[in-house]
C-alpha cells in the first residue's frame, strides 16, 4: 500500500505525467491551472491522480486565478501547484511577486514552449529563463529548477515544493516542451528514502500578544496558517515583522532585503549543476535543459577528436550559481552558451565569467542537433 | 481632580487591531460602517473569530482587513475573489468574507467574479459600491452611473454601468442582497445570512465616497449621499431584479433588499463527492 501514490519502481513515463506524480509524492493536495499547451497532461493527470489520495483539483478560468488559488490554499497550509506555459507564465507574474511579498510556498511548473506571444504553442523554447528571474516588478530572488530528463523532472518537481516550503516563497520549475512530451525510464525509489521538507509552524500558541507572523529573529519565519487562532494580518504592501503595512523606506529596507538575503545567503545551497570533462577543459558549454542533451554529445565527439572540451550543465539556474561559473571560467579560454533563446542566460554568465564567452542562439520551434554545437566546438578550438 | 475612566475597552476591542487606528478613510466614508456591521455579523454568528477569515484585493475598501483582528489577506488588485477559492477550497470550514470595492471585484476582478458565482464556492462577498475608485483619484468603472463626472470622465461617463443584483442573480447564486450604509440593521443581518449561506452569498453595499465621487456629482459630503438614501431607498424584497439598475438623478428609487435566499449544493459540496468517489476506485496505484 502507498496510500494511493506512485510505487517504488521502475517506468517507462511521459515527463508531465512523471512531474504530476512526483508533485503528490512530495505532499501536494492542491492543484489549481488553466490548460495550455505544453504543459496540459500536468493538469490533466492531476485532475484524475490528486482526488485519489484526497487531494482537491480545480480548472480555474485564468492564469491569474490559478496562482492566486494556489497561494490562497498554501495559507491554509495546503501544499499547491500550477502548471503552465510561456503566456499563462507571463500572465501569473503579477501574482508571483505577491506570493514573494507574503512568503507563500508554492510550486509553479512552466512547460516551455516557442514565443514570443502565441509562438510556436506545441514547439520547444527556452525563452522564459530572464521571465523566471525578473518577471514580477520589484525585488525578489526567484528559485528555479530546469530538468533535462523524465527523471530529472520528477526529482526537481520534488526539490521545488522543499525549496517552497524550505524559504517560504513560490518556487519554480522551468520544464520545457521536448522534456513535458518526452517519454524516458524513471525510477521512484523507496518513498521513505525521498526528502520532503515541510513548512514550519509556529512554535509558540496562539493568543501570545505581540505574535510575529514575519518575525524578524528567524531567516524564514515559522508560517502561522488561517484559522489556526494567529489573527494575523496578510499584506502584499511592504509590512513589518508584524505583518502591519508601513510606508517608510526603513521598513521598506528591512522588507525587501530580508525577501532577498533568505534566498542570498543560502544560494550554495541552492545550487546545483552537472560537471562533464570539466577538469582540463578549455572550452567549456554551458548549458542547461534539453539543450544540454545535443551539448553532451558534441563534447564527447569533441574529446574524441582531441579536443578540450568539457561542459557545466546549470540545474539551478536561479539563484544564479555565480560562483560555480566564474571558477570554470578561470581555467576555460571560451565558454560557449547554447540555448533555444536569443541570448538569455548568456548575460548573467558575462557578468561573472574571466574568459571569453560566446552566444550560440538558436530560434524556437526545434532543439539543436549536436553538430550545431560540435561546429561551434571545432572552430573556437582552431 | 483625576478624571473619571468611563470605560477602558471598546466593546469591539476583540475583534478590531484597535494599533492600527486611527484608519485612511476620509470623513464621511461609508467604508467605516460597513466594517462595523461586518464585526457585529461575526460577533452574532456564532463562529468563533479564528474561524473568521476576511480576504480584500486593492482600494480604500480593500484595507478594511487591516483593522480586523481575525486572520485577514490583503492580496492584489482583483485577485481576492481566486484566492479566497483556494483558501476554500482546502479548508472548507473557515468563514471566509470578503470585502473590496466594485472596480477591484466587477471591474478588474469580473472575470474571477462570475465564475466563482457560478461554481457557487461556499464565501461571502460584501462588494462595496461607492460608484469610482476611490483609491486612484475617482476614476470610472463598471458600476460608475451614466452621466457621472469622473476624474476620467470630465464630459460625463458615457458607458452603462452593471445592474449588479441582476448579474449575480442570473449566475445562480443562492444568496443576493442590496443594503446602502444607511441599513445597518439590515446590513448586519444580510452579512450574517450570508454567513449561514451554503454556497455564494453576495451582498451589494451602496456606500459614500464625498471626496472621489460626491464631491462633482452633487454629494459633497458623506451626509448627503445618506439623505439621498434615506429619500430615495425602497425596500422591496421580491423586487423584479431587471428594474433595480442604480440612477442617482431626483425622483428616481434606489431599490434595496435581500432579493434572492435559495438553497443548492455548494462546489465544496460537489468537490466532496467527487473526491469520495476517486478514492474509493484507487487507480492505478493502491
Ligand atoms: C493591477 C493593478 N492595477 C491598478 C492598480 C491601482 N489601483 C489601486 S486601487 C484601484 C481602484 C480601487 O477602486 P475600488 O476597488 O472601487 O475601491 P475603492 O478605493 O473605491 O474602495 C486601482 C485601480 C493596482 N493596484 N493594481
Ligand atoms: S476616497 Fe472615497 S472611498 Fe476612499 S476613503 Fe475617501 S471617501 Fe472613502
Amino acid at each position: 500500500m502507498t496510500d494511493g501514490l506512485i510505487p517504488p519502481g521502475k517506468y517507462f513515463m511521459q515527463g508531465n505525467i512523471a512531474c504530476a506524480e512526483a508533485a503528490l509524492i512530495a505532499g501536494c493536495r492542491f492543484f489549481a491551472g488553466y490548460p495550455i499547451t505544453p504543459s496540459n497532461e500536468i493538469a490533466q493527470w492531476m485532475s484524475y491522480r490528486l482526488p485519489q489520495v484526497g487531494g482537491h483539483f480545480i480548472q480555474m478560468e485564468d492564469e491569474i486565478a490559478s496562482i492566486m488559488a494556489i497561494i490562497g490554499a498554501s495559507n491554509a497550509g495546503v501544499k499547491s501547484m500550477t502548471a503552465t506555459s510561456g503566456p499563462g507564465f507571463s500572465l501569473m507574474q503579477e501574482n508571483i511577486g505577491f506570493g514573494m511579498m507574503i512568503e507563500t510556498p508554492c510550486v509553479i511548473v512552466n512547460v516551455q514552449r516557442g514565443g514570443p506571444s502565441t509562438g510556436i504553442p506545441t514547439l520547444v523554447g527556452q525563452g522564459d529563463m530572464m521571465q523566471a528571474r525578473w518577471g514580477s516588478h520589484g525585488d525578489y530572488e526567484a528559485i528555479a529548477y530546469v530538468p533535462n530528463s523524465v527523471q530529472e523532472f520528477f526529482d526537481l518537481t520534488i526539490k521545488a515544493f522543499n525549496a517552497a516550503e524550505e524559504y517560504r516563497q513560490p518556487v519554480i520549475v522551468l520544464a520545457d516542451q521536448t522534456i513535458g512530451h518526452m517519454y524516458g525510464p524513471l525510477v521512484v525509489p523507496p518513498h521513505e528514502e525521498i526528502k520532503i521538507v515541510n513548512r514550519k509552524l509556529p512554535n509558540v500558541p496562539p493568543g501570545v500578544p505581540d505574535f510575529k507572523p514575519f518575525d524578524a529573529k528567524y531567516e524564514v519565519a515559522p508560517m502561522a496558517l488561517a484559522g489556526m487562532g494567529y489573527r494575523i494580518h496578510v499584506t502584499g504592501l511592504t509590512h513589518d515583522e508584524k505583518g502591519y503595512p508601513y510606508y517608510t523606506h526603513e521598513v521598506s529596507t528591512w522588507c525587501v532585503k530580508h525577501l532577498v538575503s533568505k534566498i542570498r545567503n543560502n544560494a550554495e545551497k541552492i545550487w546545483e549543476v552537472e560537471r562533464f570533462t570539466l577538469d582540463d577543459a578549455d572550452i567549456v558549454v554551458i548549458t542547461y535543459g534539453i539543450t544540454s542533451r545535443p551539448a553532451y554529445q558534441a563534447v564527447k565527439v569533441a574529446r574524441s577528436e582531441g579536443i578540450k572540451a568539457g561542459m557545466l550543465r546549470l540545474i539551478t539556474v536561479w539563484p544564479f550559481p555565480e560562483e560555480v561559473v566564474r571558477k570554470v571560467s578561470e581555467q576555460a579560454k571560451v565558454i560557449l552558451v547554447p540555448e533555444i533563446n536569443m541570448g538569455q542566460m548568456i548575460h548573467p554568465i558575462r557578468e561573472v565569467a574571466e574568459c571569453l564567452v560566446i552566444g550560440l542562439s538558436w530560434a524556437p520551434g526545434a532543439v539543436q542537433t549536436p553538430d550545431v554545437i560540435l561546429d561551434a566546438i571545432r572552430s573556437v578550438s582552431r | 481632580m483625576p478624571k473619571e475612566v468611563l470605560a477602558t475597552k471598546h466593546p469591539d476591542d476583540e475583534l478590531i487591531r484597535a494599533d492600527r487606528i486611527p484608519h485612511i478613510w476620509c470623513p464621511g466614508c461609508g467604508i467605516g460602517i460597513v466594517m462595523k456591521c461586518y464585526v457585529e455579523a461575526i460577533k452574532r454568528s456564532g463562529i468563533p473569530p479564528e474561524r473568521h477569515v476576511v480576504v480584500s484585493g486593492i482600494g480604500c475598501s480593500s484595507r478594511l482587513p487591516g483593522y480586523m483582528n481575525i486572520d485577514s489577506y490583503h492580496t492584489t488588485h482583483g485577485r481576492a475573489i481566486p484566492f479566497a477559492v483556494g483558501m476554500n477550497i482546502v479548508k472548507p470550514d473557515l468563514e471566509i468574507t470578503v470585502i473590496a470595492g466594485d472596480g477591484d471585484l466587477v471591474t478588474i476582478g469580473g472575470n474571477h467574479f462570475i465564475h466563482a458565482i457560478r461554481r457557487n464556492h461556499n464565501f461571502n462577498v460584501v462588494l462595496v459600491n461607492n460608484f469610482t475608485y476611490g483609491m486612484t483619484g475617482g476614476q470610472y468603472g463598471a458600476t460608475t452611473p451614466i452621466g457621472s463626472k469622473m476624474s476620467t470622465a470630465p464630459y460625463g461617463m458615457i458607458e452603462y454601468s452593471f445592474n449588479l443584483p441582476l448579474l449575480v442573480a442570473s449566475l445562480g447564486a443562492p444568496f443576493v442582497a442590496r443594503w446602502t450604509t444607511l441599513h445597518i440593521r439590515q446590513l448586519t443581518d444580510a452579512i450574517l445570512k450570508a454567513m449561514k449561506v451554503n454556497g455564494f452569498a453576495f451582498i451589494e453595499v451602496v456606500s459614500p465616497c464625498p471626496t472621489q465621487y460626491g464631491e462633482d456629482n452633487n454629494f459633497p459630503t458623506g451626509m448627503d449621499m445618506m439623505k439621498y438614501f434615506r429619500e430615495a431607498c425602497v425596500v422591496e424584497h421580491e423586487a423584479d431584479l431587471r428594474k433595480v439598475d442604480i440612477d442617482l438623478r431626483p425622483g428616481k428609487p434606489l431599490i434595496v433588499g435581500n432579493f434572492v435566499h435559495i438553497e443548492k449544493p455548494s462546489y465544496n459540496d460537489m468537490d466532496r463527492k467527487l473526491i469520495e468517489i476517486a478514492m474509493k476506485g484507487r487507480k492505478p496505484y493502491g
